[in-house]
C-alpha cells in the first residue's frame, strides 16, 4: 500500500481512536480546516467535534489542558502547528508535563502526546521553520521522537500512545509528501531504538527526521566513490539510543552528524560528545558535524538552501574525513 | 458541608499549622521558599468545605492549607516541609508543591497561573467521560496578569467546563500591588467579560465565602465554570525573604483587626453556639494536631540517592 506521511500519520491517528475511547485530538484548526498541514482532513465528520476539538489560539491553555486530561486517565492527541508555535506552550511542557510524575513521587503521570511539525526548506521564514527538537530533548521527563519514514509516520503513534509519560513527535514538514510502499499499514515500531538504514563499513552519516533521505542519498552519491556509508537514523532524541550509535561507530570509525537544528548546543553536539565519551579509541578521526548554519532561517530560496543541511554538504564532510582517515 | 464550629476548627488547624512552619523555618528546619497562609483561611475553609472528596483540587504554592482542608494527613504536609520521604510528595516537591492522589490534590503548582490550564484539562476529562465531578482551581490576583488565566478563563466558557476558579486577592504580587499592575482592578467584572458568572466576596468572612461557595457550585455541577474573587489579605510576608518594603504596617494592622478566625470565633461565641472554654479547647486541639504532625514529620526518613532518578519516566529510563 503506497501512503504519504501525511496519510499515515492520519491513518494511525484514526485507528488509535477507533480503538481507544480515551483518544482524542485537539488543536488550532485540527477538524473543520482539517489540520493546518491536512493530516487530520476527515477526522471531524468520522470522530466528531467531542473527540476532534479545534481550539482557540491559546497554545498554553490546550496544551496544559491535554496535560490535565492525561493526568485524568485520557489520551490526548496534542497537535500544535508548528513547533516555533510550541514555544508559546513551553511553561507546559517544561514545568507541568515533564515535572509532575517526579514531582508527586510518581502519583501522578502524563500519558500524552504532542505533535507538531518541524524544520525547513519550505520558504516559511524565520518563524515557521526552526528545529527545536534539540532543545525538547533536553528535558527530562518528556520523550521525544523524531520519524524520518513513512513506515515511522505510520508506527509511531500508538506506542506513544501507549507509554505512559509525555510523547513529543516531530513530523518534519518535507515527510508530508513523502510516498513509500508499506506492507503493513500498522507496523509495529518501537520507540526505543535507533535503526539503522543502510550498511556500510567506512563511515557512519548520524541523523534523524527531514535530514535522513539526504544522508541516503549522500550515501548513493558516496557508494559510486568507492565509499561505504552507513546510515544511522536516531528516530528518538530522547532517550538516545548510544548503543546502536556506538555499535557502528566502531565498525566504521568515522561518524558525520546530520542535524538540521543549529550547530551549536545541540542534538549532533550531544551525539558527539557521547561518541568521545564512549568510543573515543574507535576514531580514526574527529566527528563531524553537519548542521544548519546559526541564522534565522530566511525567506529566499537561496539563502535557505545554503543554511540548511544538504546532501552536498553531507558529501563535503564525510569525503574530508574519509580523506584523513 | 462544614458549619459553624467545623469551620472554626478548619481555620485553627492552619492557622497553627503555618505559624508552627514559620518558627520551623527559623530553626532552618524547613528551607526554601515558604508561603504562608496566615490571614487567608476564611478562604480556603470556606471554599474546600463545599467540595466533594471525589471533587479535583488544583492549588498554588501558597497551599499548606488547602491541602490540609482538602483532607491530607498534616503528617504527611508536615513531612513533605521537612523533605521526608514520607511527604505527600515523598519530600521531593517541598512547600509549594504539595501532591495526593487520594484525594485528588493536582499539586500546588509554583508557576503562577500555571496551574489554570491542568483544571481545564481535568475538568475536561470530566466533561468527555460524563463524570459529575467538580474541579477547583485557585490562585491569587496576580495570575490576572498572566496569558494562561485569559486563555483559561475562555477555553473553560467556550466548553462549559466544570471549574470553579477561585481567585484569592490578597491585594499583592509577591511586591506589587493590583493597582501598580492592573489597568482594571475590578476582577469580577473582567472575568464576567469571558460569558462566566463571576463575583466578588468578603473573603476574610468564612460564612460569606461558604454561602457563596454553595451558591457558585450549583452552577459548576449544572455545567457552567464560576469565578469568585476572595478578597483577603496575607498577614505575613510573601516568602520568608521578604523584608516588606511594598506595604506599611498601619495597613497591615487594619486587617488584621478582621482576622478571620478572631471575627468568627467572636461570631459563634455572641451566638451562644461556642463558649469561651469550648473555643479554647478547639485551639488546643488544633495545636496539638501540628505538634502530632511536627513528631510525624522529625520521624520520617530522606530518600536514599539510589532512587534519585525514580519516577522521571515510569520506566525508569533514566539515559
Amino acid at each position: 500500500m503506497k501512503l504519504t506521511g501525511r496519510e499515515a500519520m492520519r491513518q494511525a491517528m484514526r485507528r488509535a481512536m477507533a480503538a481507544d475511547d480515551r483518544v482524542f485530538l485537539m488543536g488550532e484548526d485540527v477538524g473543520r480546516y482539517g489540520g493546518c498541514f491536512g493530516v487530520s482532513k476527515g477526522m471531524l465528520e468520522e470522530f466528531g467535534a467531542e473527540r476532534v476539538r479545534d481550539t482557540p489560539l491559546s497554545e498554553s491553555a490546550f496544551v496544559g489542558a491535554g496535560i490535565g486530561a492525561a493526568m485524568a486517565g485520557l489520551r490526548p492527541i496534542v497537535e500544535i502547528m508548528t513547533c516555533n508555535f510550541s514555544l508559546l506552550a513551553l511553561d507546559q511542557i517544561l514545568n507541568n508535563a515533564a515535572t509532575l510524575r517526579h514531582m508527586s513521587d510518581g502519583q501522578f503521570g502524563v500519558p500524552l502526546v504532542i505533535r507538531m511539525t518541524t524544520g525547513g526548506g519550505r520558504q516559511l521564514a524565520a518563524q515557521h521553520s526552526h528545529s527545536l527538537e534539540g532543545w525538547y530533548a533536553h528535558i527530562p521527563g518528556i520523550k521525544v521522537l523524531t520519524p524520518g519514514t513513512v513506515e515511522d509516520f505510520a508506527g509511531m503513534l500508538q506506542p506513544a500512545l501507549d507509554d505512559p509519560d509525555p510523547v513529543l513527535i516531530f513530523e518534519h514538514g518535507a515527510l508530508y509528501n513523502a510516498e513509500a510502499e508499506l506492507a503493513d499499514a500498522a507496523p509495529a515500531v518501537d520507540i526505543a531504538s535507533a535503526a539503522l538504514r543502510r550498511t556500510g563499513t567506512d563511515i557512519t552519516l548520524i541523523t534523524y527526521g527531514g535530514s535522513l533521505p539526504l544522508c541516503l542519498d549522500a550515501a548513493d552519491q558516496l557508494a559510486a566513490d568507492g565509499i561505504s556509508a552507513e546510515v544511522v537514523d536516531l528516530r528518538v532524541l530522547r532517550p538516545l539510543d548510544d548503543t546502536t550509535v556506538i555499535a557502528s561507530v566502531s565498525r566504521t570509525h568515522r561518524a558525520v552528524v546530520v542535524d538540521e537544528g543549529w550547530r551549536s548546543v545541540g542534538i549532533a553536539a550531544e551525539v558527539s560528545a557521547r561518541i568521545m565519551e564512549q568510543a573515543f579509541w574507535e576514531l580514526d578521526g574527529p566527528v563531524a558535524r553537519v548542521c544548519t548554519a546559526e541564522v534565522p532561517l530566511p525567506y529566499p530560496k537561496h539563502l535557505e538552501e545554503a543554511a540548511l543541511p544538504s546532501v552536498g554538504r553531507v558529501l563535503d564532510a564525510a569525503r574530508e574525513l574519509v580523506g584523513h582517515g | 458541608m462544614r458549619e459553624g464550629i467545623d469551620l472554626l476548627r478548619d481555620m485553627l488547624l492552619v492557622r497553627h499549622f503555618e505559624e508552627r512552619c514559620a518558627r520551623l523555618y527559623q530553626e532552618s528546619r524547613i528551607r526554601g521558599f515558604l508561603h504562608l497562609y496566615v490571614g487567608e483561611e476564611a478562604v480556603a475553609a470556606g471554599v474546600l468545605g463545599e467540595l466533594e472528596p471525589d471533587d479535583n483540587l488544583v492549588a498554588t504554592y501558597r497551599e499548606h492549607g488547602h491541602a490540609l482542608l482538602k483532607g491530607v494527613d498534616p503528617g504527611a504536609v508536615m513531612a513533605e516541609m521537612f523533605g521526608r520521604q514520607e511527604g505527600c510528595s515523598g519530600g521531593r516537591g517541598g512547600s509549594m508543591h504539595l501532591f495526593d492522589a487520594a484525594h485528588r490534590l493536582f499539586g500546588g503548582n509554583a508557576i503562577v497561573g500555571g496551574g489554570l490550564p491542568l483544571a481545564v484539562g481535568l475538568a475536561l476529562a470530566d466533561r468527555l467521560t460524563r463524570t459529575p465531578r467538580v474541579t477547583a482551581c485557585f490562585f491569587g490576583e496576580g495570575a490576572v496578569a498572566e496569558g494562561e488565566f485569559h486563555e483559561c478563563m475562555n477555553l473553560a466558557a467556550l466548553w462549559e467546563l466544570p471549574v470553579l476558579f477561585c481567585c484569592e486577592n490578597n491585594l499583592y504580587a509577591m511586591g506589587t500591588a493590583l493597582e501598580r499592575s492592573e489597568a482594571d482592578t475590578d476582577l469580577s467584572v473582567r472575568a464576567a467579560t469571558y460569558g462566566m458568572a463571576a463575583w466578588s466576596v468578603d473573603g476574610m468572612d468564612v460564612e460569606a465565602v461558604q454561602h457563596a461557595t454553595r451558591r457558585a457550585l450549583a452552577m459548576v455541577r449544572a455545567g457552567q465554570p464560576c469565578f469568585l474573587e476572595l478578597r483577603t489579605y496575607r498577614f505575613r510576608a510573601h516568602s520568608m525573604y521578604d523584608p516588606e518594603l511594598y506595604r506599611d504596617k498601619a495597613e497591615v494592622a487594619r486587617w488584621k483587626e478582621r482576622d478571620p478566625i478572631a471575627a468568627f470565633r467572636g461570631r459563634l461565641e455572641a451566638a451562644g453556639v461556642l463558649s469561651p472554654e469550648e473555643a479554647e479547647r478547639l485551639d488546643r486541639e488544633a495545636a496539638a494536631r501540628v505538634d502530632d504532625a511536627v513528631a510525624f514529620a522529625e520521624a520520617g526518613t530522606l530518600e536514599p540517592l539510589e532512587t534519585l532518578t525514580r519516577h522521571v519516566y515510569a520506566d525508569r529510563g533514566t539515559r
